[in-house]
């Protein structure tokens, strides 16, 4: 049986190979391959760009240019093997896997606060276990979407309902809120991803609208009470503030903007060429292969190079949205509107802040920003996607 | 409610799905359109802002080129020198602000500590020299003569003197050969301000922080050649400072050479004669006032004549120009600026102007001879000349009856000038001129170069003052308003009563400015600069030279950039005949006329001299200013010396000696072999392979050499050894008595006497600012940097006539 399920193409009798790929289900046609691709293409850039911004970072990578060029090749490895075995069992299958894949997401967000946890720029958010630093708040993106998938969509999908009950909605909203409660303290950006994805979910899923107006109120509100009761430091205020003005924090994150753009800026039309990049190579963009790794792109492959990041990303944000259209269920449907708001505003605030219209958040750019736990969520992500699409697993 | 039947999908969902999906590419499009703004509308900006970014410079300096004079002698150049500078930036981060750094660094240097601490201090309005007015950023030298011992210490003790460094740097020099000066004319070096550096930023030859500026003299005007091409390594470095590219390297372009005229040999004689001179009139009673003569300043010029170039030029009182290098120290800033000083930093051979007495006489003879009066005619030397009631005397009277020009200029008779220039004012319509004057005085002495400036090529010239109508009217209209309310007072001073006829008359030329004109007294101004250039044009046959001092400009490959030809700016107003008569008049004054007391036993035949004598009389109790204006058919020499009497008495002695420097002349005789300059010098100096300009032999190792050289041209002029027996020393001897007298003539405004308002010469409570010392503050911009202008002297100055 396992032998049997580990062949991609074991489908039923076996009609031979080359029919099985090529026939009217099979999963070659079923695969929404412009999405794969798009979503490969990107990893791909995102490497070399990382490549290109740790080079010469001897402090980091050991005194090997390659060392993070490696690195991240593993983790698009492994990304791909994640979205195919998501693929292969199915986003139904895993359905019943969804309460304990929340609970050990849970474990590991709580488990950043034991001394296993790392503190990187000011945020609490890494866990470190043998030499690898993991962000469960990646996964917890993952374990969010398919958590309130699973609550909203039970009852309509039984076809008890056209839309989600108030009492499925407040469980998931509750379902929701521990996560967000953990990781609002020290990450603001997953924070703000994570309220954006429950946002998502609850327009894609049919409740009624007061919710969303809501939870947006409730955000609003309780950024208010945020500023006025003085919860945030000075220094977070600041960092927030910079984007507009980087004198407010001159030798900090203003810097940072400032020296972002200014390596955006002088990519001009057609870039310096990968590897070229000045601002690049004398490191004056801080987490430039992380967080700020789309500054590499605008520098060294100009506006042709990194306006076609911004395509490839519509283009995986519109499969995306096509597959949340054509889903026949709500699950469906809400799982893929999830990954769309989770994507959509990490890259709108990833590349707005690097382009110095949204204020500076630790919110790496899918697909690209160096990061094993990144790239392993947004695979998942797509693995998922394809799975919407293909309505069945590779197994079925 | 109309479920879709493909995905059972309700439209409230598809709808919402719609809406996420425009918001999420308007939010793209958004990053998008940023996207372009940054790269397409800004790229370029931000690109020269990466390109700043990641590119350090680092500058040497360039070694700025040398001034040499005429024999390629240099008299401006570079050595090196230990040098200590402190930076600022470094200091300012220790807990004292570096003060202990600083006493601990004088007491090395042994300074005190006050002197460290105010050369580092910054330049402001408030702040009194010395003062550190460059970057602050850049290093500050304390001291260019730090001894080695001094450096080691420095070094080897860095962490006791952080932010202090000592290294071996090129400083300018100057180093005086034979003793020469030249301190105004090559001017001075200090560094550049922001703004300067800011101003030049767009410019071909930007500034950099470290440079230094010539700020007067040959320094500045030459500055561009002189200053060279810092060199420039740039490389290319992470944000860490770390060095990432290649270096990209400009290499320093030394600054040119500069060649002058100048002869330092000769510029020695001429500074050691001026200031000879001047103490020997301080050692001279002055009858008229008492007291012996001030001899407070002078100025001495020796041109070429036929190309205007300038063989020597001095400024009395002068000062080392060393002082400058490094930084000038408090104790010598005070010295120069302080009062008694008389301001060495003016170069009164340009800056210094007055009115030129009896030598303005070639220009009132030519002015009547243009106006139509024939040279040789008679015209009556009375003792004394009246107009409306008021006399106009020749000096102590004296009496030569009718007289040629050309014997009135010998015996620098005054009353045959007054007499043109009243017949010339009155053919003009007198007190109520004509529509078009003729102005023959005025318009001849414009045309002899007076009243603007030469263009000599050194800054802050002054143009003098030709006090004409319109320069009347000018002054009138400046000063009415003044006149006219002290006019409108009860006071019935003698100063009121001038006032009330100045505010009412002031604008009318008079009889009397027209008298005092003519024999250069009263409100006409000359430089000698402008004197010099007026003789040597008679001494060359009427052309005007624009005077020069730098001849060449000589890239440090001995490539020669630029060779400045001597430039005539005109013609003198005045026929051939009249020119030759001028030459035959002044040669009179040499041998038997006003100089000829001083120039007795002159080989006059073997070297014609001609000259004039000039003396002005000073306002108040001022005493009389001397000039004497000489020349040859090669040169022209011209010195004044305020407050010392009269032309010939005060310079005579001085300007022979320069003569007989210049030719050789030993007793009576001319010694070739110690000529300096029997001709003037028109080849460039020698210039070896490696660009170089090679100074002529070492004087005393070679002299042997120089002496076969010279006889041999000696040899060739035919005229070897020859002695003059310059008529019966008898005569000269009493030729000398004779000219002592005479030499002042009339004294037609004594000093200090009021005149009668009536008298209708009125000018001279207002000649208030023209003065020796004011010249460079009325001129234009005093030298820089000095903590504030040159004081403008409230001096009176009204001189006498010889």
């Amino acid at each position: 049986m396992n032998n049997h399920h580990l062949r991609v193409d074991g489908l039923g009798p076996d009609p031979g190979p080359w029919r099985r790929l090529t026939a009217r289900d099979s999963v070659l046609r079923r695969v929404d391959w412009v999405l794969l691709l798009a979503a490969l293409a990107l990893s791909v850039i995102g490497i070399l760009l990382v490549w290109s911004a740790t080079r010469n970072r001897t402090e980091i990578n050991s005194g090997d240019p390659h060392y993070f060029l490696v690195r991240q090749g593993i983790n698009l490895a492994l990304g791909l093997a994640l979205a195919v075995g998501v693929m292969w069992l199915g986003h139904h299958r895993l359905r019943s896997a969804v309460p304990l894949f929340f609970a050990f997401s849970m474990l590991f967000m709580l488990l950043v606060f034991t001394p296993l946890g790392t503190e990187i720029n000011g945020q609490r958010a890494w866990l470190s276990i043998g030499g690898y630093t993991l962000q469960p708040g990646e996964f917890a993106k993952v374990a969010i979407i398919l958590g309130m998938a699973v609550i909203l969509a039970d009852q309509v999908d039984a076809g008890d309902r056209d839309y989600p009950s108030r009492r499925a909605v407040l469980q998931a909203l509750a379902l929701a809120t521990a996560p967000l409660c953990v990781v609002v303290i020290d990450d603001m950006g997953m924070a703000m991803v994570l309220s954006v994805i429950v946002l998502g979910i609850l327009l894609a899923s049919g409740a009624p609208l007061k919710w969303s107006i809501g939870l947006m109120l409730a955000g609003v509100v309780g950024a208010a009470l945020v500023w006025a009761l003085g919860v945030l430091d000075d220094y977070q205020l600041d960092r927030f503030a910079a984007f507009a003005d980087p004198s407010r924090d001159p030798a900090g994150v203003g810097y940072n903007t400032n020296q972002a753009r200014i390596a955006i800026g002088s990519g001009q039309l057609d870039g310096k060429g990968l590897f070229q990049g000045t601002q690049t190579t004398g490191q004056f963009v801080p987490e430039q292969h992380t967080d700020f790794i789309f500054t590499v792109a605008g520098e060294e492959l100009g506006f042709l190079g990194a306006g076609g990041i911004i395509v490839l990303i519509g283009v995986v944000l519109w499969r995306a949205l096509r597959i949340a259209r054509d889903s026949s269920e709500l699950y469906g449907t809400i799982i893929a509107a999830g990954i769309v708001a989770w994507f959509a505003f990490q890259c709108f605030e990833n590349i707005g802040m690097a382009l110095g219209i949204m204020p500076v958040a630790g919110v790496p750019l899918p697909f690209l920003s160096y990061g094993g736990t990144a790239m392993f969520a947004v695979w998942i992500a797509i693995g998922l996607l394809q799975s919407v699409r293909m309505k069945r697993p590779l197994t079925a | 409610m109309t479920n879709i039947p493909e995905t059972g999908r309700t439209s409230r969902i598809t709808i919402r799905l719609v809406v996420i999906q425009i918001l999420v590419f308007s939010l793209l499009l958004t990053l998008g359109g940023r996207l372009w703004y940054l790269q397409i509308r800004q790229g370029d900006e931000f690109a020269a802002e990466a390109a700043g970014n990641h590119v350090q410079q680092v500058v040497q300096p360039a070694v700025r080129g040398s001034i040499v004079d005429a024999r390629g002698v240099p008299i401006a150049d570079n050595e090196t020198r230990l040098v200590v500078s402190v930076d600022r930036t470094e200091l300012s981060k220790l807990p004292d602000d570096g003060e202990e750094v600083l006493a601990d660094l004088a007491e090395l240097l042994e300074l005190s500590e006050e002197e460290v601490a105010h050369r580092v201090r910054l330049c402001d309005a408030e702040t009194p020299q010395p003062c550190w007015n460059g970057s602050p950023y850049q290093p500050i030298p304390i001291t260019d003569e730090a001894t080695t011992e001094q450096t080691l210490q420095i070094r080897e003790r860095a962490e006791e003197f952080p932010g202090v460094s000592a290294e071996p740097t090129a400083v300018r020099r100057y180093p005086a050969p034979e003793g020469a000066r030249s301190a105004q004319v090559l001017g001075y070096l200090s560094p550049v301000t922001d703004e300067e550096v800011a101003e030049s930023e767009d410019t071909d030859s930007p500034l950099l922080r470290s440079d230094q500026i010539g700020r007067s003299g040959l320094e500045r005007t030459y500055d561009s050649y002189l200053r060279g091409e810092s060199g420039v390594t740039r490389y290319e470095v992470d944000k860490f400072g770390r060095v990432l590219g290649e270096a990209e390297n400009d290499p320093a372009m030394a600054g040119a050479n500069v060649v002058t005229s100048l002869d330092s040999r000769l510029q020695a004689v001429v500074e050691e004669e001026l200031v000879g001179a001047m103490e020997r009139a301080q050692a001279e009673h002055d009858d008229i006032t008492g007291r012996n003569y001030e001899a407070d300043s002078g100025a001495a010029v020796v041109l070429e004549n036929d190309t205007g170039r300038v063989v020597a030029m001095a400024s009395a009182p002068d000062y080392d120009p060393n002082v400058w290098v490094g930084g000038i120290s408090s104790d010598e800033y005070a010295r120069l600026t302080d009062e008694d000083a008389n301001d060495p930093l003016i170069n009164r051979a340009i800056q210094g102007q007055g009115p030129p007495g009896s030598t303005f006489k070639v220009v009132s003879s030519t002015a009547a001879v243009n106006a139509g009066y024939d040279f040789d005619s008679r015209y009556n030397c009375s003792s004394s000349y009246d107009i409306g009631g008021q006399t106009f005397r020749n000096f102590e009277s004296s009496s030569y009856g009718p007289i040629s020009l050309g014997q009135a200029i010998e015996v620098s008779c005054n009353t045959v000038f007054y007499g043109l220039a009243h017949r010339e004012w009155q053919r003009d319509g007198g007190n109520n001129p004509v529509d078009e004057p003729n102005d023959y005085f005025f318009n001849t002495a414009h045309g002899f170069g007076l009243g603007t400036q030469t263009g000599i090529d050194l800054p802050n010239e002054v143009p003098g003052r030709i006090p004409d109508r319109q320069w009347k009217q000018d002054y009138w209209e400046a000063n009415k308003d003044e006149w006219c309310e002290i006019a409108e007072s009860d006071r019935d001073d003698y100063p009121a009563r001038i006032a009330r006829e100045n505010c009412t008359e002031g604008m009318k030329m008079r009889a009397g400015d027209m008298l005092n004109f003519s024999i250069g007294q009263g409100d006409v101004l000359v430089t000698p600069i402008q004197l010099a250039t007026v003789y040597a044009a008679i001494g060359n046959g009427g052309t005007l030279y624009q005077p020069s001092v730098g001849k060449a400009v000589v890239a440090a490959d001995g490539r020669v950039i630029e060779e400045f030809e001597p430039q005539a700016t005109g013609e003198l107003p005045a026929d051939e005949q009249t020119i030759e008569d001028l030459r035959d008049a002044t040669a009179s004054v040499i041998t038997t006329g006003s100089a000829a007391w001083k120039f007795g036993g002159w080989p006059q035949n073997e070297i014609p001299l001609h000259g004039k004598t000039g003396t002005a009389e000073g306002a108040g109790d001022q005493q009389t200013s001397s000039w004497l204006a000489t020349f040859t058919d090669d040169y022209t020499v011209v010195m004044t010396i305020s407050q010392a009497g009269t032309g010939s008495g005060a310079s005579g002695d001085a300007v022979r000696h320069i003569w007989e420097a210049i030719y050789g002349v030993q007793g009576g005789g001319v010694n070739e072999d110690a000529a300096l300059l029997p001709e003037p010098i028109t080849e460039l100096p020698e210039i070896d392979e490696t660009g170089a300009i090679v100074p002529p032999p070492d004087e005393d190792e070679d002299a042997d050499e120089e002496r076969d050289a010279s006889g041999e041209a000696g040899q060739e002029q035919g005229q070897p050894g020859e002695t003059f027996d310059q008529g019966d020393p008898g005569g000269q001897g009493d030729q000398g008595d004779a000219g002592e007298q005479p030499e002042g003539a009339e004294q037609f405004v004594p000093g200090g006497t009021p005149l009668p308002p009536d008298a209708g010469d009125s000018q001279a409570s207002w000649d208030a600012r023209a003065s020796w010392n004011a010249g460079a503050s009325r001129a234009g911009p005093a030298p820089v940097p000095l903590a504030e202008n040159p004081p403008e002297r409230e001096t009176q100055t009204r001189r006498e006539d010889e």
